[in-house]
């Protein structure tokens, strides 16, 4: 959460403690004392409904619940059960939570989760999926399901699992990838702290669908929820091209996550990382991606190796500026600069060099476009004399061969 | 049987260094010219990466350009020193297009089409010397832009930037043509036609037989029957070794060469 600005999360986690405090204060009336009434049955470990299903409750683990420490007695959450009339009927209502955490509650109905609940969806997480029921612990503590370092674990017991995609659960794989990606890795060591989980991107109350304008994923947040953390890439950003369309409301300019990906964002020094992002590049820049495909650059990044210039090595990454601009990498002052990052002792006229000469474009490169058209040609010439030649003295020959047979 | 001599041990050696160089060069570089292409990779990666290619296409260019260069100057010798320079330059021994190349050429079409009868050929023939004149032409086109690629920050001291682009361009197009060729035609007409199938071991061994000689090369033999020179150039039957160094070596090199034509005409058809 030290990452993360003071955002939903740590709002829950302020509701919880204020909250139960308040409650703790509320109600000194509610000792233990109901609660033995209670555990008379339920603390019997065997203890099940009609239905079959255990209403055991362990009073030890409830003890060290959030709940448990507040004293908070059974009937607080249970409120439709009446100490006067025991037993109680089988059907008990489903607790409220927002009896006590309104604004948390309020604020989850607008979520993805809330609104496939009241849709009837039973597989859209609630509070108890991911709070737990008679175990809830303040997510500060290490143990608790909703800790930091626990969240990536919480959130898989729905995403990514197989069992529940019939669900309408967006994302795949989203589980693995994002434990495999440099955000999982570094969930995973020392520094986990500071590595963001899955709610510093999606929030934690304020879970909603990335085609919601609200969320913190939609196309348009993305540059700000990634940037809340990287936030020099996300001042570059706003600098270069792909920034500035964006505020001009242009939203099919690409974020964060059309090259980094969402949960599967790897170190920019990956070569496969280096290698791929061409191709992102290239779904726009097409034309370009082909130009630099015929260059020694291109093929050798074509092949795999990513020891030569890849897009991103000439015009940068975040504030990739038209060449137009002075500022620019590849602005004609800039050129031989950006070439010596690799060729030391690169001249101005070394950088004259095209690096997406076009054979189809007599205008940008003349001399490129004639030789293409004369090798062309005599290739075609070539190989269409000798390879008439060889087939009719294949013929021939067999021929002659067959005569001499006879 | 009876033998002469048709290349000198100093031309059997520069062939060999040019065939091995030529493969190695064609088989280090073609990966980039079809980066997109899944057998490109698999190349790339047996060399050990692009860079171990990258190294291994240098040394072979190196010895390449030695053979040229070797054969050049053996050439200026020959001419200067030997005054040898006039029948280098005209006649039947001469690798300079003749005219009577124009009519064997028109014969041999004929012949094709069973308009005529076989030709035979003198020393030369010209498809041979089209061979010969496209190392010269090849080695001034690709190993010129080569060399402009291997040094372009040298380079570009005294040439603009788009001479680069130019060079890329012409190295890689050349080179398709120079290994299309070699790899098709000239193994067609130097080995794979069917009076040759599957490999001719002259070019290793140097000896050409008095029977075919005399059939495939008729002005010749009978040039040199008048001019009392046939003994001159008799010699003893090709060695064993040289013939088995041919057919491994040179058998070697038609299996790798056809593999890669194929991987070329795969390419480009697809």
């Amino acid at each position: 959460m030290r990452l993360a600005p003071p955002g939903p999360a740590l709002a829950l986690v302020a509701t919880l403690i204020l909250g139960a405090g308040s409650l703790q204060a509320a109600t000194p009336a509610s000792a233990a004392a109901p609660d033995d009434t209670c555990l008379a049955c339920h603390s019997d470990k065997d203890a099940k409904g009609s239905t079959g299903k255990s209403i055991a409750v362990d009073p030890s683990k409830y003890a060290k619940s959030v709940h448990g420490e507040s004293k908070l007695a059974c009937t607080a959450c249970h409120a439709d059960v009446s100490e006067k009339k025991i037993p109680h009927p089988e059907k008990l209502k489903p607790v409220d939570c927002g009896t006590c955490h309104d604004k948390p509650v309020a604020e989850y109905k607008d979520t993805v989760h809330g609104k496939a609940r009241k849709g009837g969806s039973t597989a859209a997480a609630a509070c108890v999926d991911c709070h737990g029921t008679h175990d809830i612990l303040r997510s500060k503590d290490p143990a608790s399901r909703t800790n930091h370092a626990n969240l990536e674990a919480t959130c898989a017991t729905c995403h990514g699992k197989e069992a529940v995609k019939g669900a309408k659960m967006p994302g795949g794989a989203v589980a693995s990838q994002f434990h495999d990606s440099i955000h999982g890795k570094a969930l995973a060591g020392a520094a986990r702290s500071a590595a963001p989980t899955c709610t510093n991107c999606h929030g934690a109350h304020s879970i909603r669908a990335k085609d919601d304008e609200k969320s913190r994923v939609n196309r348009a947040a993305i540059p700000d929820t990634c940037g809340s953390c990287h936030t020099k890439q996300r001042q570059q950003y706003g600098q270069g091209k792909h920034g500035k369309l964006r505020q001009e409301g242009n939203l099919g300019t690409p974020g964060c996550t059309d090259c980094h990906s969402a949960h599967r964002i790897q170190s920019p020094a990956t070569p496969a990382f280096k290698a791929q992002v061409i191709a992102e590049c290239g779904t726009c820049h097409a034309k370009y991606m082909e130009t630099y495909r015929e260059t020694f650059h291109g093929q050798v990044t074509n092949l795999g190796y990513v020891s030569v210039a890849t897009c991103a090595s000439c015009h940068g990454a975040h504030d990739i500026r038209p060449a137009s601009d002075p500022g620019s990498t590849v602005s004609p002052q800039n050129r031989p600069a950006t070439c010596m990052k690799c060729h030391k002792g690169a001249t101005v006229s070394f950088a004259g060099w095209d690096p997406h000469a076009n054979k189809h474009d007599a205008d940008r490169n003349p001399v490129y476009y004639y030789m293409a058209f004369f090798m062309k040609w005599l290739l075609v010439g070539v190989f269409t004399f000798f390879g008439l030649h060889s087939v009719l003295w294949l013929y021939r020959s067999l021929r002659a061969l067959k005569e001499k047979a006879r | 049987m009876r033998y002469y001599r048709r290349f000198t041990a100093l031309q059997r050696v520069l062939h060999v260094f040019m065939m091995l160089s030529f493969l190695g060069l064609a088989v280090s570089g073609m990966p980039l010219l079809f980066s997109e292409q899944p057998w490109a990779r698999v190349v790339a990666r047996l060399f050990g990466g692009f860079e171990a290619a990258g190294i291994f296409h240098r040394l072979c260019a190196v010895v390449m350009i030695a053979v040229f260069g070797g054969h050049v100057l053996h050439m200026g010798y020959r001419a200067v020193f030997r005054k040898d320079w006039k029948r280098l330059l005209w006649g039947p021994d001469s690798m300079v297009p003749q005219p009577q190349d124009a009519v064997d050429m028109w014969n041999h079409f004929r012949w094709f089409l069973g308009r005529g009868p076989r030709p035979t050929f003198d020393r030369w023939t010209y498809w041979e010397k089209f061979d010969y004149w496209a190392v010269f032409w090849g080695m001034f086109i690709i190993g010129g832009s080569g060399l402009l690629l291997w040094f372009p920050v040298f380079f570009a001291h005294f040439l603009p930037g788009w001479m680069f682009n130019v060079a890329t361009l012409v190295h890689g197009e050349e080179a398709l043509l120079a290994v299309g060729f070699i790899f098709t035609i000239h193994f067609f007409n130097g080995h794979f036609r069917p009076e040759k199938f599957p490999m001719d071991t002259v070019i290793f061994t140097g000896r050409i037989s008095e029977e075919e000689l005399r059939h495939e090369r008729a002005p010749q033999y009978q040039r040199l029957e008048q001019e009392g020179r046939l003994a001159a150039y008799e010699a003893p039957p090709p060695t064993l070794e040289a013939k088995a160094f041919g057919w491994v070596v040179g058998g070697g090199t038609l299996v790798l060469g056809l593999v890669t034509a194929i991987l070329i005409v795969y390419s480009v058809i697809r």
